[in-house]
């Protein structure tokens, strides 16, 4: 604006018709510079789906899927990775979401506030932001190595639930800020106890946030690679896994092998693996989605 | 005014409504219980930061009882693998730094522009369609990127382009992925602080006859500097410990250098590689991953941190 | 039961009590005519409470009849509803508080220790300003308070008698397993009582629960305190001046001066109050001087 100045109209000092079309036509163009930033991200985005599904989808037949890993690229499958990622998502779930949830409704609805409340909200947003591999160098050290359970489905899903926690009570908690405070206020003036005021008030209408952070943690940790691959989850695996004391492979991890290997055909295999990989996390962000826009409405 | 104080001074011994009103231990036995969980539950969170300490610490002590601190911090040679081995942090260190150097350059224009768009120049429809699709960008898993920064980006667009001036693991390739990762958090939290900037800085500006670039520019983006730096800490945080997309596509040659053709290693790489390769407790090789995970985490903490005082500040400023 | 009948909203000047004090009179209540109170539910003795280091309320000192309706007035920000909070420790809720003095119910003082504030608020119940059922059926709504006093009965007899104390239940009885949210107003906040009902309370706390209303409906929520009156005691916050003369049978009239703590000023019966205010600023305020 250094060119508008206060002066009286028709005073020769102010700016020439030419300059003020040079600058509107300035404006126009950066629109679509501006657009393309936004929408270059995309277009990789595409090119990439472009690109694998051209090399993968060839691969995706039963056999792909009811293979166990092999040698040979045609011969190899997801069947292990598949479970493996099965039962270390679910143990994953199981451990992570009542303390996630728990620990939510403690921060929000019973801790005294104070700096102990700090520390712990404090700690919570800095845990967000550990990478994962050192998760991975945690459950080596302590699940794996300390505790002895090797590179078992049960420390890699002690690993990814740890990894899940902050994300989750951190999502749980925005639901629960949410709920109006004339809720909490009217249950607590009928003489609940704030448990009841959380049971039967408060977390119903929290639920569909709640449930919508914990998709979204699901659908990280089913991409989650480098911490399992830390614990030593990276072993061929040629059998259906049937308890949590062993070893595993998941799907993230076998893209990664796949992707790694020499061999142009294993590249195919890999592309393959990934349109799997992400329909299953779409379908999580989708469903998240469904939830969140579904709940909202009734609200 | 009249205000009795006189009569109801009976003691309160057991009326019906002491006895009433008297605190229990047991009148509602499950709050305690639950009460109890909940709280368990809180320390847990705790417990994880405790036990990376620990683990981190513990781990790096006894390297450093075989390795000098001096050697790590003075010498420049990261070689722990064959003989002569050398544990110089800073060729790891700079690896680190290559890959955020130019992913940034590469993600800030784009996420700025992005952000700029989705804030001054969408309206409202685009937006609601666009804002989505770029977050669901942060939602592609890591290892889906590195598959596509070594075969897409790298064989089948850099090394037709550059040929044998780039090597197939190289820095560049990693970088473009990554900030294709890091884009949606740049774009996302920018615009956030830029749609924070209030109305009337705006309409006073339009008022004065500037055009939409030059209010965005010289009167959005400078009120949401402090959003726009916590966005790129935190986008820097992630690279920093990304570990997929370098382990896969930017190699395992340490090495001191910020060109984006060559191949180098990352700290997290190397971490990823020791992971790999099985490596026996007791070795050195084995305790060298813990003081490369403590200087991980300090930097991704010191990031973090930043980050976080950034948006405290822009968040204090407008509401 | 008869009705009182009360002065609609639509009056133009406000009346004092006549009709409600007669029909409350013929129902055999003695005491109200007089300024003696010798059967208090409540009894605030010096109450003072602070926001952190600002204090809100100063030495409130006064007792509530039972089985009456009692008006607190006076402008915004006096300590009206901080006031009100204290008979249920709502306050309690809100860390940075601090009490001091002794409050009463029957006789027990509730700001003691030992007195459990989750058993006081089934004793003591309240009405908020704004409507907020439960985002619930309007059957669930009801029933949440019997359900967490581990009620053992009838359920749908409590709801359906609840409701009808309500005068809801007329309305609502062929949407039981409704949202409560799609009532209006008026029903939500009819809803709200119900709800409060339904645990059975000594004394109900009302914060201005007519000011999001409209006059038909603040007309039906003024009825049923009238007619509520005569099994409970009711504590009503209130901004409007007719509403005080017309629901209430005592008054009293809270005011902060530069120092920001709400003090009682005035407080006795409705009618002296709005006839005969003893103390000039009562007056002032009530003919609409200021506040
Ligand atoms: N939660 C709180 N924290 C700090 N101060 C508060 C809080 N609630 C009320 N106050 C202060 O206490 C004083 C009395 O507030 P209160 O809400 O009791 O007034 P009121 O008479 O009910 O006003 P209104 O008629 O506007 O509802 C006010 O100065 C208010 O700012
Ligand atoms: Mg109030």
């Amino acid at each position: 604006m250094t060119a508008v100045r206060p002066e009286a109209p028709g005073s020769d000092r102010y700016q020439g018709a030419r300059e003020r079309s040079r600058r509107n036509t300035l404006s126009a163009a950066s629109r679509w510079f501006f657009l393309t930033a936004a929408a270059l991200a995309l277009l990789v985005l595409a090119v990439l789906a472009y690109d694998t599904i051209s090399q993968g989808a060839g691969r995706l037949n039963l056999q792909f899927f009811t293979s166990y890993p092999s040698r040979f690229a045609d011969q190899a499958g997801l069947r292990s990775s598949l479970i493996g990622s099965g039962w270390v998502l679910a143990l994953t779930v199981v451990m992570a979401v009542p303390i996630a949830v728990g620990t939510a409704i403690w921060i929000e609805e019973f801790a005294p506030d104070n700096w102990f409340l700090t520390v712990i909200k404090l700690n919570l947003a800095n845990l967000a932001g550990v990478p994962s591999i050192i998760y991975g160098v945690l459950g080596l050290a302590v699940f794996v190595r300390f505790a002895g359970m090797g590179p078992s489905i049960l420390a890699g899903s002690l690993t990814l639930a740890l990894m899940i926690l902050p994300m989750t009570v951190i999502a749980a908690q925005e639901a629960i800020r949410q709920v109006p405070s004339g809720i909490r206020d009217g249950a607590l003036a009928l003489g609940a106890t704030r448990w009841q005021a959380v049971r039967g008030q408060i977390l119903p209408v929290a639920l569909p946030g709640i449930v919508t952070g914990v998709i979204l943690a699901i659908a990280r940790a089913a991409g989650e690679t480098a911490s399992l691959i830390m614990i030593g989850a990276f072993t061929f695996i040629a059998f259906d896994n049937s308890r949590i004391t062993d070893d595993f492979t998941t799907l993230p991890i076998q893209i990664y092998n796949w992707t790694t290997r020499p061999q142009e055909a294993f590249r195919a295999n890999a592309a393959a693996a990934i349109i799997v990989l992400m329909v299953i996390v779409l379908a999580f962000n989708l469903i998240a989605t469904i939830v969140r826009n579904r709940f909202r409405r009734f609200r | 005014m009249r205000a009795p104080t006189e009569g109801s001074a009976a003691l309160a011994t057991d009326t019906a409504m002491a006895d009433r009103l008297r605190r229990r231990r047991f009148r509602h036995p499950t709050e305690a219980v639950i009460k109890a969980l909940l709280t368990a539950s809180g320390f847990v969170s705790l417990a994880a930061t405790a036990l990376i300490l620990l683990v981190l610490f513990e781990g790096t002590l006894t390297f450093f009882q075989d390795v000098p601190l001096a050697d790590f911090f003075l010498q420049t040679r990261w070689q722990p693998l064959f003989e002569p081995v050398s544990f110089g942090i800073w060729e790891l260190v700079a690896g680190t730094a290559n890959v955020v150097l130019w992913s940034l350059v590469v993600a800030v224009p784009f996420g700025l522009g992005a952000a700029i768009y989705l804030s001054e120049y969408a309206n409202p429809s685009v937006r609601r369609v666009l804002k989505p699709l770029l977050e669901a960008l942060a939602g592609v898993p890591t290892v889906v990127y590195a598959y596509f920064a070594l075969t897409f980006i790298t064989l089948d667009v850099l090394r037709p382009l550059l040929g044998d001036n780039i090597s197939i693991f190289n820095s560049l390739g990693a970088s473009i992925v990554m900030a294709v990762m890091i884009l949606p958090t740049i774009a996302s939290i920018s615009e956030d602080a830029m749609t924070n900037v209030p109305r009337e800085l705006r309409e006073g500006a339009y008022a004065l006859g500037a055009t939409r670039l030059e209010v965005a520019l010289r009167i959005v983006v400078p009120a949401a500097l402090s959003g726009i730096i916590a966005s790129i800490l935190l986008a820097i945080a992630r690279v920093v410990g990304e570990t997929m997309i370098v382990a896969v596509a930017a190699g395992s040659t340490p090495n001191l250098t910020l060109s984006p053709l060559e191949s180098i290693q990352t700290m997290t790489g190397y971490m990823l590689q020791i992971g790999l390769g099985d490596a026996e407790r007791g070795t050195i090789k084995y305790e060298s991953l813990f003081a490369v995970g403590a200087m991980l985490f300090m930097l991704t903490l010191v990031f973090n941190l930043g980050a976080h005082l950034f948006v405290r500040r822009f968040q204090e400023r407008y509401e | 039961m008869t009705q009182p009948h009360i002065d609609t909203p639509a009056t133009p000047h406000w009346r004092p009590l006549s009709r409600s004090r007669a029909s409350a009179a013929t129902q055999g209540a003695v005491g109200a005519e007089t300024d003696e109170i010798t059967d208090a539910a409540i009894e605030a003795k010096e109450i003072s409470l602070w926001y952190g280091s600002a204090q809100a309320i100063g030495d409130i000192t006064l007792k509530i009849e039972r089985h009456r309706v009692t008006a607190l007035i006076g402008p915004s920000g006096c300590g009206k509803s901080t006031f009100l909070r204290c008979m249920n420790r709502m306050n309690d809720l809100i860390p940075s508080v601090r009490m001091t003095g002794e409050l009463f119910l029957d006789d027990q003082n509730i700001l003691d220790q030992s007195v459990d504030p989750v058993e006081l608020r089934r004793v003591v119940g309240m009405v908020f300003q704004k409507p907020n059922p439960f985002p619930k059926s309007v059957y669930d709504n009801v029933a949440f308070g019997a359900r967490i006093n581990g009620y053992k009965g009838n359920y749908d007899e409590l709801v359906q008698h609840a409701l009808e104390r309500a005068a809801l239940w007329d309305e609502v009885k062929d949407k039981l397993h409704t949202s409560g949210l799609a009532l209006s107003g008026g029903q939500q906040q009819r809803l709200c009582i119900a709800r409060a009902l339904a645990v059975n309370p000594q004394v109900i706390l009302m914060d201005e629960p007519c000011s999001a209303l409209d006059p038909i409906a603040t007309q039906r929520i003024e009825d049923l305190m009238r007619e509520l009156a005569e099994d409970y005691t009711i504590v009503v916050v209130t901004h409007n001046m007719q509403q005080a003369a017309r629901v209430s049978d005592r008054t009293a009239f809270m005011l902060a001066r530069e120092d920001r703590v709400g003090r009682l000023v005035e407080y006795g019966l409705t009618e002296q109050i709005f006839t005969a205010p003893r103390d000039q600023r009562t007056e002032a305020y009530i003919t609409g001087r200021f506040g």
